[in-house]
């Protein structure tokens, strides 16, 4: 019975643990369905994470944090975008490059900060939902921004195929050369998505230092970033899937979080070697489907674009 | 279409290859300047106290080689990768087991060792450091998994073990709790080379690693091999390489040569397995692996000066105060400013309106 309590608890954090992974896995996802590999999402989510701090300390207000973490995290990414789409430098070392620099920058910004509490967002409370057993918390307890990072999915899903934009932009990933030909500005297209990739990373990382543990700390990220990189991949570059896998990647973390409390002695670090473990697993077993990564990657992905060649 | 054009070039300059990576430089140091100066600090001092005053003593030069020592040995490696297209991004994991592996032996062998336990610690770090790196072939190649997260994720797994065995196993029994283990036994420590410093025998790997990598790419089968799979992987599949050999080959290299500098690490400068035994050498290994042309004499070279940024780090901060953070955006800075720059190397600038067709 005692077990049973912990459940409704258990499945609200997982829901808060895996709204930075989708934030910034949607991202991502937009961008590599325009031909565009960013491996920087962790400099980005760093670059957001701490702007969104510092400008919340400051000024009080978390929706100007939030705000000002998505231009951060745009703003960073237009550094790579501009790189690879109009210098054509390589997009592998590009994005370690932005993640490198992200790591650096974000350290750099944050120093003063260090240590600083901030209180995070208030939790949605609707008297009865909320209180419901097992799935009222989870449900009706969290706060905006997780609701946002969820309403993103469809939102996300209607503009990649139910408009005419995202008509063009999946063209665009598909065959660069073809969309060229009937006249689609390839390289403003990708740029677009490349910062919507960057906006959607920075605030996953300032749902991380605004939020989920309210407080800025070097690499908070710890892998996060890359993570949402491997659940574009496990998502088959399909919305809903990414928000399954997000969903997955949160229980692992709180599972880690809880299997000590259960009173099952593992060391925490090998617990928390979990998340990372299962990323392997899992990018494994959706990669070894040769067939199915090649029908769904953007054939375009990855590949350089010069108007003129 | 536009005022500022780029023109491809018939062949690749080879001018450029040279020249892009000093543009680079100088225009990191030029950012530096204008962040110096933004941070309200003395520019010109700021500079002088990062890159010059840390090597005006014998001490300093020292230094800049046991910093250069890991960068050399995993970016040699790296470098070999990504001619190939493999992206082994987990030198920073392979590093961390070889300081496992070796460091573990010299452990296991307190008090009992013998001049055979400093050769046994080098091969057991480049195995442990290849088996690490053994894992993302494995699964490129059985799984069709992408190396660069695999690799990437082993990373923060190695640094977790690494963690668990210091504040476990590793722990020096006499050590009140610390998470350290105990100070390595002479026969278990790297010879010193250079009186007054502390450049160890690692540095000599590093400049054996540098004439193998070179010999390799410039003078072997299987140096040819690995370009044409990186440049043209179609004609590669005609000519009938062996791809997964290949796959093979460069992430095992690689990872044994990172394992060797992370037991360097332990049996060298530190002399004790710790939790902090690399200030990020695998991802600044990177950076040195494009910033050297993937060439191992350009590595040498490229791995001076980001030794450089590590230690005019260190030195800015004591000195004035500047955060330690700063080398870091150093680094990936001087990244950006050379792949930006390499656009001349294929490409020319042109300014004005589009030429009429000639």
């Amino acid at each position: 019975m005692n077990d049973l309590a912990l459940i409704g608890p258990i499945l609200a954090a997982m829901f808060a643990a895996a709204t930075p992974l989708l934030f910034a896995a949607l991202g991502e996802l937009v961008v590599e369905k325009s031909g565009v590999l960013n491996l920087g999402v962790e400099g980005m989510m760093l670059v957001g994470a701490v702007c969104g701090f510092a400008v919340a300390v400051q000024t009080g207000s978390a929706t100007t944090g939030f705000l000002v973490a998505a231009l951060a995290g745009a703003a960073t990414a237009s550094l790579f975008a501009v790189l690879t789409l109009f210098l054509l430098a390589n997009q592998v070392a590009t994005g370690l490059a932005l993640t490198l620099f992200g790591v650096g920058l974000s350290a750099l910004i944050g120093q003063g900060f260090v240590g600083i509490p901030l209180e995070g967002l208030p939790k949605l409370y609707i008297p009865g939902l909320t209180d419901l057993p097992v799935v009222g918390q989870a449900l009706f307890g969290q706060d905006v921004m997780v609701y946002l990072s969820v309403a993103a999915v469809p939102l996300v899903h209607l503009f990649l195929y139910r408009t005419r934009a995202g008509l063009v932009l999946r063209a665009v990933g598909e065959n660069h050369t073809a969309a060229h030909a009937l006249g689609y500005k390839v390289l403003r297209i990708r740029f677009l998505a490349v910062l919507f990739g960057g906006a959607m990373a920075g605030l996953g990382g300032a749902f991380l230092s605004m939020d989920y543990t309210p407080m800025w700390a070097e690499n908070m990220t710890s892998g996060r970033g890359w993570i949402a990189l491997a659940l574009v991949v496990f998502a088959t570059w399909k919305p809903a899937r990414a928000m399954l896998g997000a969903w997955l990647f949160g229980g692992v973390t709180i599972l880690q979080l809880h299997v000590q409390g259960l009173g099952i002695d593992v060391p925490s670090q090998l617990l928390s070697m979990l998340p990372y473990l299962a990323t392997v697993l899992v990018l494994v077993l959706i990669s070894r489907d040769v067939a199915r990564i090649r029908l769904n990657a953007p054939a375009c992905l990855g590949k350089l674009f010069h108007p003129d060649a | 279409m536009s005022f500022i054009r780029l023109e491809p070039r018939g062949q690749a300059s080879k001018t450029m290859v040279y020249v892009t990576p000093l543009l680079a430089v100088a225009l990191t140091l030029l950012s530096g300047f204008i962040l110096f100066l933004a941070m309200g600090f003395d520019p010109l001092k700021a500079l002088y106290s990062f890159f010059v005053a840390p090597v005006t003593s014998v001490r300093g030069v020292g230094e800049l080689v046991v910093k250069a020592t890991p960068l050399v040995l995993c970016a040699v490696g790296l470098a070999i990768g990504f001619r190939a297209n493999v992206w082994n991004i987990g030198a920073e994991g392979q590093l961390t087991l070889g300081a496992i592996t070796g460091g573990g032996l010299a452990l296991a062998f307190y008090g009992e060792g013998g001049w055979w336990l400093l050769p046994m610690m080098v091969v057991g770090g480049a195995v442990g450091g290849a088996v690490w790196a053994a894992v993302p072939a494995f699964l490129r190649l059985r799984f069709n998994a992408s190396e660069i997260l695999t690799s990437l994720m082993l990373n923060y797994v190695a640094l977790l073990l690494l963690n668990y065995l210091v504040h476990g196993p590793f722990r020096d029994p006499d050590g009140f709790a610390f998470p350290e283990s105990r100070l390595f036994e002479a026969d278990a420590t790297l010879p010193v080379l250079w009186a007054g410093t502390r450049v160890h025998l690692g540095a000599l790997f590093a400049l054996l690693a540098v004439a193998g990598g070179w010999l390799l790419i410039a003078r072997t089968f299987i140096g040819f091999q690995i370009k044409v799979i990186g440049l043209t992987p179609a004609a590669a599949g005609y000519a009938g390489f062996d791809q997964k050999r290949i796959v093979w080959l460069t992430l095992l290299l690689s990872g044994a040569l990172a394992g060797i500098a992370g037991m360097g690490e332990v049996a060298g400068p530190i002399g004790q397995v710790t939790a902090g035994i690399s200030p990020g050498y695998g991802y600044t290994a990177i950076i040195v692996a494009f910033l050297g042309r993937l060439h191992p004499v350009g590595i040498l070279l490229a791995a001076l000066l980001m030794a450089l940024s590590f230690i005019g780090g260190e030195a800015a901060q004591i000195a004035m105060g500047l955060p330690k953070a700063i080398t870091g955006v150093f680094q990936g800075m001087l990244l950006f400013f050379l792949l930006a720059s390499d656009v001349l190397i294929r490409y020319r600038v042109r300014f004005g309106a589009r030429r009429a067709a000639a």
